[in-house]
C-alpha cells in the first residue's frame, strides 16, 4: 500500500470480486421467488394439411395462445423468452418437438396476453406420419437474468389431434 | 504513507467495499429493483476510491524515525573498487 497505483490495484480487484459475489446473490435470490405461470392453446383451425413433394408432412393451423407468465419475473430478470412446441412420437422417433410460436417478453406487464396467430414456424414432419395423429402443445419458457443463472420449464397441454386425412 | 498508515487504508478499503456490497444486496432486494443495487456499489466504490487512493496527512500520523545526518556520516557506505581481483571494503 505504499504508491498510488498499488493502492488502485488493490482497490480495483477486490471491488471487481466484491461485485461478482453480489451478482451471484443476486442471481440465488431467484430461487426464493413463487412462480405459478398458467396458459392454455386452442387451435381454432387446420388451415391446411399436406404433403410437400419431398414427400414430408406438413400442417398450418391457426392457434389461440393465452398465458400468464407474470410471475416468473423476479428483480433479477431481464427477458422471458416464451415458444410453443408441437410434441408427438412416430416409429421413427420417440419424440419429434417442432417449435411453431416463440415470442420475447421483456417486462412484466406484458407477460399476460393472449394472440390468435398461424404458426410463425413451419410445421413439417420427417416423413408422413401426421394424418390422424395425437400431440402435445407445450408451452417452454426461459427466465432469462440481468446476473446468473437462467431458469426454464415448461406446461404440457395435451389432447390435440390432427385430422385422418390432407385437406 | 507510513506503516501504519498503510495498514489503516487497507482495513478502511476492504470495509468500505465490503459495506457498500451488503447494503447494495439489502436495499435492491427490498424494492426489487437491480439498478439501485449497482448504483449504490457504484457509490460505494468511488467514496473508497476518494478515501483510500489519494495520501491523506492522517495516513503519516506515525512517521518512520530516520538516522540524523550527523549521526549517518560516522558510519559510511562501503566503497566498492572493482581493480584486480580483490575487492576493499571499508569497515562499518
Amino acid at each position: 500500500m505504499h504508491s498510488f497505483g498499488y493502492r488502485a490495484n488493490a482497490l480495483l480487484t477486490f471491488a471487481v470480486t466484491i461485485l461478482a459475489f453480489i451478482c451471484a446473490i443476486a442471481s440465488f435470490s431467484d430461487n426464493f421467488s413463487n412462480q405459478a405461470p398458467s396458459a392454455q392453446i386452442q387451435i381454432l383451425n387446420i388451415n391446411w394439411f399436406q404433403k410437400q413433394p419431398h414427400g414430408n408432412d406438413e400442417v398450418s393451423l391457426t392457434m389461440n395462445i393465452t398465458a400468464d407468465l407474470q410471475s416468473l419475473f423476479t428483480w433479477n430478470t431481464k427477458q422471458v423468452f416464451a415458444f410453443v412446441a408441437a410434441e408427438y412420437e412416430t416409429s421413427k422417433n420417440t419424440l419429434n418437438q417442432v417449435s411453431l410460436w416463440d415470442a420475447i417478453i421483456p417486462e412484466k406487464e406484458e407477460a399476460n396476453f393472449w394472440i390468435q396467430i398461424s404458426n410463425k414456424y413451419r410445421f413439417i414432419d420427417q416423413g408422413h406420419n401426421l394424418r390422424g395423429k395425437d400431440f402435445n402443445l407445450t408451452l417452454h419458457w426461459h427466465v432469462m437474468p440481468k446476473t446468473g443463472k437462467m431458469f426454464a420449464d415448461k406446461i404440457v397441454m395435451s389432447g390435440y389431434r390432427l385430422p385422418n386425412a390432407y385437406r | 504513507m507510513d506503516w501504519q498508515g498503510q495498514k489503516l487504508v487497507e482495513q478502511v478499503m476492504q470495509i468500505l467495499l465490503v459495506i457498500s456490497g451488503v447494503a447494495a444486496v439489502a436495499v435492491s432486494y427490498a424494492t426489487e429493483s437491480f439498478r439501485t443495487m449497482m448504483l449504490i456499489y457504484a457509490g460505494g466504490v468511488v467514496l473508497a476510491t476518494l478515501i483510500t487512493l489519494p495520501n491523506w496527512p492522517f495516513y503519516n500520523n506515525h512517521p518512520l524515525k530516520w538516522l540524523d545526518p550527523s549521526e549517518a556520516e560516522k558510519h559510511p557506505k562501503p566503497q566498492v573498487v572493482a581493480v584486480g581481483s580483490k575487492k576493499k571494503f571499508s569497515k562499518k
